[in-house]
């Protein structure tokens, strides 16, 4: 079992390192105790949920003509203030980017930012379910065997 | 220690945002506060049993539609909302005769001094940015038990330990000393 703890920290560290996650995850994970044992997962999947709901929203809004930047930057505001939430840095701060895109008005640089954030969120997703995999695997075995403790 | 009831306060909780409310109750519960969570202003007012009509009348008898049950010690709320903002609901809550004295918290994910100076203007205790940490809510306890103290200190004939269900101070004439 080793082996699947160190994969675990290792995996961790990275998207710490790589800046996929911030301080704030650490705090959700400090927040999860035996009173509230998958507290981070049901936020990170609501916050799937809602990300992709609301890139959608986005990418939609972006085919309209006219664009309505106004509405795009609340939607773009909405995914800024849960990402931090959760502590996903690097979506965070393309949403920043985005919003300054759509003060602008600059529809080329709105539609390139919906690309990065869109592929920010995927290696955000991948990322963290490859994490509870990983979490998930250490219970298992922890059940299967009869620890030393 | 005293009861658990008397130690226990109770928050409501008023984000827009689903992943907000989830934080912002896990914070709260861990230090130890009941939590109701609502998606508005509007379901805020609801809660407290609030109607548009007890703001026009300074008599008592309107508010004792007020459901007597809900028992908020602290509203902690987002600023930015649609509808009605967070700003809007403080007004409304320190309008009121029934819940001005409730302390009132303010959120925000954007750290625009004006927007923090008018909130404490209005008789916000606190304003916190977002994301709301633990240390944040490690904040409230003093405003809690001060409006405790202040309680009691308007009642000189206040009711020891909690025998009586919230008794209203709607029908007991305001003692003054």
């Amino acid at each position: 079992m080793d082996h699947l703890h160190r994969k675990l920290r290792d995996h961790e560290a990275a998207m710490f390192q790589q800046g996929y996650l911030d301080d704030q995850f650490s705090q959700l994970q400090k927040l999860q105790d035996d009173t509230s044992p998958d507290f981070v997962i049901e936020v990170m999947t609501m916050f799937f949920d809602d990300s992709e709901k609301l890139l959608n929203n986005m990418s939609r809004a972006l085919e309209q003509v006219p664009v309505n930047f106004k509405q795009i930057d609340a939607h773009a505001h909405q995914q800024k203030g849960s990402s931090a939430s959760v502590g996903a840095a690097r979506v965070k701060n393309v949403c920043g980017t985005f919003r300054n895109f759509c003060e602008a008005q600059n529809l080329e640089g709105c539609v390139r930012c919906l690309q990065q954030l869109q592929q920010e969120y995927s290696l955000l997703k991948n990322n963290l379910k490859y994490l509870f995999k990983l979490q998930q695997e250490i219970k298992t075995a922890g059940r299967s065997i009869h620890t030393r403790g | 220690m005293g009861m658990a009831a008397e130690n226990q306060f109770h928050v409501l909780a008023v984000d827009d945002s689903i992943i907000d409310r989830m934080l912002i109750e896990r914070l709260l519960k861990t230090s130890s506060f009941n939590v109701t969570t609502v998606d508005s202003a509007s379901k805020a007012l609801k809660f407290l049993g609030l109607v548009e009509d007890e703001m026009r009348t300074y008599d008592t008898h309107v508010a004792s539609e007020i459901n007597q049950d809900v028992d908020v010690n602290l509203i902690i709320t987002d600023y930015c909302m649609p509808g009605m903002t967070g700003y809007d609901l403080l007004r409304k809550i320190k309008e009121s005769k029934s819940f001005k004295d409730i302390p009132v918290v303010i959120m925000s994910s954007e750290n625009v001094p004006s927007r923090i100076n008018r909130c404490l203007e209005e008789g916000a205790e606190e304003f916190f940015l977002k994301p709301v940490q633990l240390s944040d809510v490690s904040k409230l306890k003093p405003h809690l038990l001060k409006s405790k103290v202040k309680e009691e200190n308007e009642q000189p004939i206040k009711r020891k330990g909690m025998e009586e269900t919230q008794s209203p101070d709607k029908t007991r004439p305001k003692v003054s000393i």
